[in-house]
Parts: structure tokens; sequence; C-alpha cells
């Protein structure tokens, strides 16, 4: 069985946190005890429905302001399919929340009220999926039974989604468009009798069939996490380099170079938890032993001779800022690539993008929270780095505040 | 063959695990004898080998123990060359800091986080190891992976640095400490899964065994010296397991046969009540768990 991850994003009160609490129980993943509790709230709440978001709003000043304040992971599992939810939150204000959830995602959930129709917090969450490459979207028009369950509604808005497509021009990505009703389950788990001019699958089993996007052919790259040696007799020259492979595949006597010293070996043994193998692929975690005795350390990078990434001083990248102190020229910066983190300093910002409008601005300051920009930062020490676009699991960072140690932005290399 | 997502789940917290010994000078495994932090060991030992694991166990102690427990934690340490930090609640009890709860519901479970916090203050520990999952609880689903503490241990949902990708941000100021939880996507089945994949041995009071329990508000309790009974809380001896392990004080056995790994799966996957739902101090609230959470619990 696989997994999915799937990062819902909505606005207040379009029903996301129903929606969900209703996949969960008609899938039999709430307990018995679980449902009697919702039961008993809802009633003790005057409801004449069982409000299935009690499920999932977890903290206490949630429950007091009846609304979703944090990504929540909520897990549930089909005969088909594992799958993890982060329930990102759709207020304006948190923005980062859902750039958060979305990067762990491998497919994005919008949720639109069908009597809101598409709304500027649709746009914002479209262009994060945009902004993080996600290629599998799907769109829930809910509440369709308040809106007499019509067709021309779902049109409508299916329309001007599409619209808001063409001026993102991100052509790889697949939009299914869903008419449900997450308070009455129409077209959750199953077909709507409501609905019957709808010819597509209900959002569960559409879910349970999306394909995963799986890398291509990416060039291989195991940032070096932590260096394995015993110090026992038996082991007295092991030197193990040990790291997740963020991309591409390695084999036993692939010729290797190591970044940032470009030193030359090749692959003596992998071994996979004390356990030799002959080869491993993306996501694995692995211990390099190299036929030659040269100098790695964490935060180096071992990558196949024939692709090297680029090796630079200048990242040039699209930021998105989390935190209520703004990005700006006199900050004391780390820049987080991997498992490899060094000083940064920011040296201009190009210009922000607005998501709504995808208006421009250069001559801009600072990058406030939530706003998203073209920035260049100077590091202390070479990245190595391939672009976003072409391969995202060595193409994304974390930018750390060094004043208060939160991480305070991600970043997008251009 | 491996279960494809069982793999995704293992080398998610290897990386995780590994992270910690990179990036802090003193980390701990925050070991109860449960079966999650039995997973968490056996996660560190395939992390670091050949080596040794970098860092030691640290077991909060509230004396009131299923002895079965402390047999099994002491064999798993002298097996596998660990190093172990006990933390005794008695200590502090003794020396007048605690002061044991009174009446039927008397229990050590809060005297675990002044435990604890005393413990990280005096070794000097910068990370703690556990193994709470997002599925355990409401409140933990909204846990990170590092979960930045003050001194005071709290937890400030409000304040949590965001999590992407898989990087994961360990910098710390003077007194912060950060509680790491590599096993936060799991559910309980994966890890009774993992158990069975990994072949890993678990105390046996997770399997049915005879023993003397009295029923109290619906649940199942261990008779032990260590609870106060009512006059009519009868003792009789039946065949129960335990689903979850914390100390005898908060954990209420449940009624069954299953006395194989394959057996209690089976049962667990099938079961209709959550695994806390066996945990005698989540009863206490609907926010018990958060409000726990917020004065420093794991």
């Amino acid at each position: 069985m696989d997994l999915l991850t799937i990062s819902t994003a909505g606005s207040v009160d379009d029903g996301k946190s129903t929606l969900i609490g209703r996949l969960l129980y008609e899938t039999d993943s709430l307990k018995t005890d679980q449902v009697e509790a919702i039961k008993r709230s809802s009633e003790n709440k005057g409801f004449d429905f069982i409000d299935w978001s009690l499920a999932t709003d977890g903290l206490i000043a949630e429950r007091e302001q009846g609304i979703t304040i944090d990504v929540a992971n909520i897990y549930f599992t089909t005969e088909k399919r594992r799958f993890i939810i982060a329930d990102t939150p759709g207020h304006v204000e948190y923005t980062r929340n859902m750039v958060t959830g979305s990067s762990h995602s491998d497919l994005s959930l919008i949720l639109i009220d069908a009597r809101k129709g598409v709304i500027e917090q649709t746009f914002r969450h479209y262009f994060i999926t945009n902004l993080l490459k996600l290629k599998n979207i799907v769109v829930c028009i809910n509440k369709m039974d308040l809106m007499g369950y019509d067709e021309q509604v779902y049109e409508n808005i299916k329309k001007d989604f599409l619209d808001l497509q063409q001026k993102s021009g991100f052509v790889d990505q697949k939009i299914t468009f869903i008419p449900i009703s997450a308070l009455f389950g129409d077209n959750v788990t199953e077909k709507s009798s409501q609905m019957t001019w709808y010819e597509g699958k209900p959002l569960l089993e559409h879910l349970e069939k999306t394909k995963r996007e799986t890398d291509t052919v990416l060039p291989a790259r195991l940032p070096v996490q932590y260096v394995i040696r015993p110090k026992k007799e038996a082991y007295l020259d092991y030197r193990g380099f040990a790291g997740k492979i963020a991309s591409g595949s390695f084999k036993v006597g692939d010729e290797i170079v190591v970044l940032p010293t470009k030193r030359t070996s090749t692959i003596k043994a992998i071994e996979q938890y004390g356990k030799s193998i002959d080869e491993a692929n993306a996501d694995e975690n692995i211990t390099i032993l190299l036929n030659d005795e040269i100098g790695v350390s964490r935060g180096n990078m071992i990558v196949k001779s024939d692709n090297i990434p680029t090796a630079t001083k200048e990242v040039h990248a699209q930021v998105c800022w989390m935190h209520d102190r703004p990005l700006q020229n006199f900050g004391r910066y780390a820049i987080q690539h991997g498992v490899n983190t060094v000083q940064a300093k920011l040296l201009k910002i190009e210009e922000t993008i607005d998501p709504i409008s995808y208006a421009k601005a250069d001559d801009v300051r600072e990058l406030k929270m939530n706003e998203i920009g073209t920035v260049v930062f100077r590091t202390a020490a070479e990245l190595f780095v391939d672009s976003y676009h072409s391969n995202p699991k060595n193409g994304a960072f974390i930018i750390i505040d060094l004043e208060t140690n939160n991480t305070v932005g991600a970043g997008f290399i251009l | 063959m491996q279960n494809s997502h069982l793999k995704h789940l293992e080398n998610e917290a290897i990386f995780i695990i590994r992270e910690v010994a990179a990036q802090f000078n003193n980390p701990a495994l925050m070991f109860s004898g449960g079966k999650d932090s039995i997973v968490l060991v056996h996660l560190a030992m395939k992390a670091f080998a050949p080596a040794a694991v970098p860092f030691p166990l640290l077991h909060v102690d509230t004396g009131h123990n299923f002895e079965e427990v402390i047999t099994f934690r002491d064999k798993l340490v002298d097996d596998n060359n660990l190093k172990l930090n006990v933390a005794y609640v008695q200590e502090l009890i003794d020396s007048g800091y605690l002061i044991e709860e009174k009446g039927k519901y008397a229990s050590r479970n809060q005297h675990q986080i002044p435990t604890l916090l005393k413990a990280i203050e005096e070794n000097k520990y910068d990370a703690c190891i556990g193994g709470a999952r997002r599925d355990e609880e409401k409140a933990r689903a909204k846990e990170r992976i590092f979960s930045v503490r003050d001194e005071f241990g709290q937890w400030n949902e409000k304040e949590q640095r965001p999590e992407l990708f898989d990087m994961l941000n360990g910098k710390i100021g003077m007194g912060q400490n950060v509680r790491v939880f590599p096993i936060s996507n799991w559910t309980e089945l994966d890890v009774w899964e993992y158990i069975r994949q990994e072949n890993i041995q678990i105390p046996n009071i997770y399997f049915a065994h005879n023993r003397d329990v009295f029923n109290r508000d619906g649940l199942i309790w261990p008779a032990s010296d260590f609870i106060n009974k009512a006059e009519n809380e009868e003792v009789y001896e039946t065949i129960v397991r335990f689903r979850t392990v914390g100390d005898m004080t908060c954990t209420a056995a449940v009624s069954s046969e299953a006395s194989r790994l394959d057996d209690v799966i089976a049962e667990i996957a099938s079961s209709d009540i959550s695994e806390r739902g066996a945990r005698i101090d989540d009863k206490r609230s609907e926010s018990a768990m958060e409000t726990r959470k917020k004065i420093g619990y794991f």
C-alpha cells in the first residue's frame, strides 16, 4: 500500500473541516468513542446535524472560535491507500501555514463555497500550489446543497477557476473539479443522487486513484547528514557518509564528486542500517563508503561525476516570508538548504508579486509576513543547488533569523 | 516483502534521529518502556549502525511500574550496550519538591513533568526524543517534529516554527531545548506492523495474560498497591492485555485473548475504541492533553 499526502486549502467556513470529518467517518477512521464524543458535542451545542468539523478542530482556541488555526495532520486508510491530510488554515494571515502544508504534499485539495465562488482566498491558495509546483489539484465545490445542486453554479465556478489557470501559465498541472456537499455527503465517498449530471468520480475514489508524481530521471544528490565512525576494533577504518538521497540514485562502483572539495572517488559500498545493498534511490537513507580516503563532513554533497549541481554563494530565489519581523537588508540570517546551514545576507529584493492580482512591484525595501518576492542572498559558503523547477528536492531552502532562531521564510531557487 | 508505507515512515524517522545527533550537543531519548519508545530505540540503533547509539535513554520513573517493563528495559539496555539514565519521581517526593496526590484517583502522572524538567536541566539535555504520534490525540496532531520548549518546558502552539519539506531547524537559545518526535506521522497500526516486520521484542504485558484487576468507571484497572481502591471495588482475576503502557495508575487493561502478535494486530485493526480511550490520564477533561503539554508534558 502506498501513501498519498494531501494538503487542503480553504477559507473560513467553507466546510473544510466538515469535509475531512466526513471522510474520516465514512472510511471508518473514527472510533466509536470519538464518534460518540462528536455526536454528544453537537447535541450540546444545539445543532440539528452532526458537526464533523469537531473531529479535526483540535486546540482549545479553535474550539472557542470554531475555526482551524494551525496545520493539523490527519491520518486515514482505505483498502487501497494510506492518506495523510495536512489541514492548513485558510485565513488571510496564515499563508505561511499553507506553504508549509503544501511542502509535504503530493496533491492539493482546494475548497470553494458554491455560494461565493472563486474569491481572493482561492487565488492565494492556487498561487501557492503553483509556487510549490504541485501537479495534482482537486477543486471541491462545496455546499452544493445550498445552491439546489445546480449544474450551472458548478460550471460557472469551474470556468472562473480555469481562467485563473490560464493566467498562471503552469501547464503541467492536472485540475479535477468535483461538486460536493460535505454536510450531507454528496460525492464525498459515494456518487451523489442529487447531482446525476456530474459524470466524474466521487472525491475518495479520485484520491485513491491519483497517480503520485514520482521522480523521473533526476540527477543524483546525497546531502551528507552524518559521518558514522564506530570507534570499535572491528571497524577501525570505517568512515560511512550517511544521508537521505535527495534525488536520483546511486550504485556501487559509481564515480562520485564531493562538494565543495571537488575530490573524486568511487563508491566502495552502500549500506542501509549496517546491511550492504547494491543500489539505492531517492528518499532512501544510505551510508556510502568510498574507495579513497577523502575528507567529507556534514553539509557536503556527494553527486555523480556526470551531473554536478551549481555551486554558488549568490542565491537567486522566490521567497515566501513567514514572520512578523520583515526580511530586510541588515538582518542576520542563515539559509538551511537540506542539511547544510550557512550564514546569509540579503543583497536585494528584485520585486514582489501579488498572489491575487499578479501585479509586480519593484523598489521594495522589505518583505513582510505572507509576501512573496524574488530576492538575492549572498552566503558565507557555497551552496550546491538545482533550480526548484528542475529538481525540487535540491532547489528549496528555509531562512532562519539568527536573532530569534525562528524559521522565517521559505525559498525556491530560480 | 517490505511494506512501502512502512519504509517511507522508517526513512523519515531515521532521518530525523540523525538530524538530532548532528544538530545537538547533548540529546537523550525519552524511554517509557512502552511500544512507541521501544520502536524509537530500534530506529536509533539502525540509524547509527554499525556505530553505537550516540545518546542515552532517559526514563522518568514514577515508581509505579509494571515489573515486567523494568525487567524488559534493563535487558534491552544490557543486550545492546545502551546508556540509561533514570529520573525518579520518588526522589522528588522524598526531598519534598513534590507532594503525593490523595484519594482514589491518586496518580504520579503529573509528577513526571517536574521530574523530567529537572532531569533536562541537570543533565543539560538540549534535545529529548519522544515517541508521541500525531494520531494519538487532537492536541498532538498539531505538534511539530522539532518542538522548541522554554526553560519551563512550555509548548506554545502559536509560536511554533513552520517545518517545510524535510528541513529541521534545531537552532535554540540559552535555556531552550527541543522535544523531537520522529514517529509523528505513524499511526498505532503502523507501529504494530513495524514491530512485526522488524521482529522487535516488546514487554509481555502487551499480550493476553492472567492478571488481578478491578472495574472502575467502565475501565479495567490493574490491581496494585499503588492504587487506592474503594471498598466496593472487588479484585478479580481475568485475561487481559495492555494496549498502551504508562505507569500502573494511569493505564487501563483491555479484555483480550490475543496472545500472539498477529492476534494483537488483528484486534487493533478492528478495534472500536481509540488507543488513548484506555488512558485514564486523558479522561480528566476534553483538553487534558493540551493543558498538560503547555506545562511541559511530552
